[in-house]
């Protein structure tokens, strides 16, 4: 069969979807964050709710998310991300909001504020992308870089006298009553991307029933930041990052109710 | 038993050449072609057209979204 | 004539934020100030006008709160004092950056760091020269009654709204903390989403529909346009410059000599006018309602019939600059103040006026 005969619209299987954008990615080759991007805009486009959706793009790489996705969007302060969503979701409660943020972003700058809208339950998704390492400024040192790793910051690899430990946030949140569906998943390979991909979709479904604070974490490359091939990224990530990073859903429960925290 | 075949169009000009979806393809369809696209990016395209089932598998796991896909019973 | 009420002049910001249609209020505790969010929690505005309330983790989170609600078309303000406003130093830039109004009270105390809870002027520079990074402004309103602590809420998100641009009620423990007797406004209600949509409809960010998606950013990694973006801001800084001074006048008709002073300072500094008055000297007042924009063309004005000016201020000397740039060297200008948490009398600036200004 020739292929001038597959390649018709009748047997179309699989095109870019409507919800992103035309511009080309200012991401390096192989980089995590545009198969993030194409599940977050699929999601969007599969669940109808484009013109509902609102997007928090942080400080990192993700900066100019907004290029890239079809939806508002409001580009936060370095860390600010879940401030602003909650900004948002309490005065837009009928939207569905997301933040989408980094290692750097969220572990670090950011502590204070992704630990407190998801102890509040704010009704947010919030998308982790953990790659243990600060690509935007050039490969410095993550709170999430595992111990022994190389960056700009530590050459000689990250020493925990030094630097102290690398830090689980996700499970840290997981342990907050906001939280409902905390996930880590990764989008190495096609079962992953599907995997993550129905992770999202739930958290965004979740939301869309106020259902509280949505946490899915991705655990990704970063083939400039570790120097080595997109290719050679996953097999060091799955090496590396999945065992002290394990894939899976850390919680899938109702946010508590407040019998359980009041006074007497 | 149908036959299923596949193809995958590329845009060439998007690709940068990652190598991902070279390695994702269980039929061993795509390669980095030895010709640049405009960007200096190997891009990638069918080396091994008769082999595509039209899994899908490149495309999923491409960051930059230039994979389309066409699948046909025969 | 609206409800008469004898109210504390931080209760009044809560009241009036109900009643001009705030659609939320984001704050963290600090003296002196604490009171706004108080009264708005036992008000309970959720159930009343749909407005939100929210205790935030920080002043860091409050401001870029506003940020996230401001982005959506939505009034939104926040209240704090002097250590807390400098912790949203980095919001405001943010906000200014990507023209967004929303409406910001610092109720000051003295510094520098912790200082001490009693009033305070000393804020004056972070407020009028943009207390962030960047080349931007805060519309600055500086109340000196507990009258115009209400009045001023509406009006500062009328010209944040206005001009897309964070607004800032610059007031101090004093004023925050005293009751007086205010008229209240009538209750506006909050905007719908139709009104949203027919005031911030080309930049809101309410969901993209049948339009291009909007972007609340003050990202521009292009150099050209992100000059183009300053001019346009300096352009707005301008305009504002020209349609938005407010002062008042106090005897500056027949006077010799004009005290320059704003808020709580300029309340003493009446009673500093009359004192002087009665000794002989012909004293005047201008007081500047907005210090940003400040009324630096009434000034020059002012400096071709005086003998001299002083600024009465409770800081170390910070709008004494502005007035200086004003009179630009026509006539001399002088400094009193009393700072860290200490209030001046009348007559220690009478005296002040007397010795530094008039000589002997």
């Amino acid at each position: 069969m020739d292929i001038k005969d597959i390649i018709k619209p009748e047997n179309l299987v699989y095109d870019k979807t409507k919800v992103l954008t035309d511009n080309v990615m200012h991401y390096c080759p192989g980089c995590s964050h545009g198969v993030i991007h194409k599940i977050l805009a699929e999601v969007i486009d599969e669940m109808g709710i484009q013109e509902e959706t609102i997007g928090v793009s942080p400080v990192g790489c993700s900066v100019l998310a907004y290029n890239y996705l079809d939806i508002d969007w409001l580009e936060a302060a370095h860390g600010r991300a879940p401030a602003l969503a909650t900004g948002v979701v309490r005065l837009n409660p009928e939207k569905y909001v997301f933040t989408y943020q980094g290692d750097g972003d969220l572990a670090s700058i950011g502590t204070a504020e992704i630990m407190h809208a998801c102890n509040r339950g704010e009704n947010i998704v919030v998308i982790f992308v953990n790659n243990a390492i600060y690509g935007m400024t050039g490969g410095q040192m993550a709170p999430t870089t595992l111990v022994g790793q190389v960056t700009a910051t530590t050459p000689y690899g990250r020493e925990l006298d030094l630097h102290g430990y690398p830090l689980k946030i996700t499970e840290l949140v997981a342990q907050l009553p906001g939280t409902s569906f905390v996930t880590r998943q990764s989008v190495q390979t096609p079962a992953a991307v599907r995997k993550t991909k129905k992770a999202i979709k739930k958290a965004f479904a979740n939301v869309g029933q106020k259902k509280g604070t949505q946490f899915v974490e991705v655990v990704s490359t970063c083939s400039s930041g570790w120097k080595i091939s997109p290719v050679a990224s996953n097999k060091w990530m799955e090496t590396n990052m999945f065992p002290f990073y394990p894939l899976g859903d850390i919680k899938d429960s109702e946010k508590e109710t407040a019998d359980k925290f009041k006074v007497q | 038993m149908a036959k299923v075949k596949g193809a995958v169009v590329v845009d060439n000009e998007k690709c940068k050449g990652c190598d991902l979806c070279v390695v994702a393809c269980p039929h061993d369809v795509l390669s980095l072609h030895r010709e640049v696209n405009g960007k200096g990016y190997h891009y990638s395209y069918m080396k091994n057209p008769d082999a595509c089932i039209g899994c899908m598998n490149c495309a999923l796991v491409c960051p930059d979204s230039c994979i389309t896909v066409y699948r046909v019973r025969v | 004539m609206g409800e008469l009420r004898l109210m504390k002049g931080n209760e009044v910001i809560a009241e009036a934020a109900i009643r001009c249609g705030c659609d939320g209020y984001f704050g963290y505790p600090i003296t002196p100030q604490s009171e706004v969010m108080e009264t708005l929690m036992i008000r309970r505005p959720w159930d009343e006008t749909g407005m939100v309330v929210l205790q935030a983790e920080s002043e860091v989170a409050s401001i870029n709160m506003l940020y996230g609600g401001a982005s959506t078309g939505k009034k939104v303000m926040t209240s704090s004092s002097s250590p807390g406003i400098s912790l949203m130093a980095e919001g405001l830039s943010y906000l200014a950056g990507a023209e967004l109004p929303c409406l910001v009270v610092n109720v000051q105390r003295a510094g520098p760091g912790l200082g001490t809870i009693q009033p305070s002027q000393a804020d004056y520079f972070q407020a009028v020269k943009g207390c962030g990074h960047g080349d931007y402004k805060l519309i600055v309103l500086a109340p000196a009654s507990v009258q115009e602590m209400n009045d001023f809420v509406d009006l500062g998100f009328e010209l944040a709204f206005k001009y897309k641009n964070p607004a800032m009620i610059l007031t101090d423990g004093v004023i925050g903390q005293m009751m007086e007797k205010v008229e209240l406004a009538d209750f506006k209600p909050r905007w719908t989403k139709e009104e949203i949509q027919a005031n911030c409809g080309d930049w809101a960010c309410t969901g993209k529909k049948d339009r291009k998606r909007h972007v609340s950013t003050s990202l521009e990694l292009d150099s050209e346009l992100m000059e183009q973006n300053n001019l346009r801001f300096q352009a707005k800084y301008k305009e504002i410059e020209e349609n938005e001074v407010r002062y008042e006048m106090i005897d500056c008709e027949d006077a010799d000599y004009i005290i320059v002073a704003f808020g709580s300072a300029a309340r003493i500094c009446q009673k500093s006018m009359q004192i002087a008055r009665e000794q002989g000297i012909k004293v005047g007042m201008l007081r500047p309602i907005t210090l940003f924009p400040f009324p630096t063309k009434t000034i020059e004005e002012l400096a071709g019939k005086v003998k001299g000016f002083i600024s009465v201020e409770m800081s170390a000397g910070q709008m004494v600059e502005d007035v200086k740039l004003a009179v630009n060297g026509k006539v001399p200008v002088e400094y009193f103040g009393r700072y860290g948490g200490v209030v001046p009398t009348p007559g220690e600036i009478v005296d002040a006026m007397k010795q530094k200004l008039i000589g002997g």
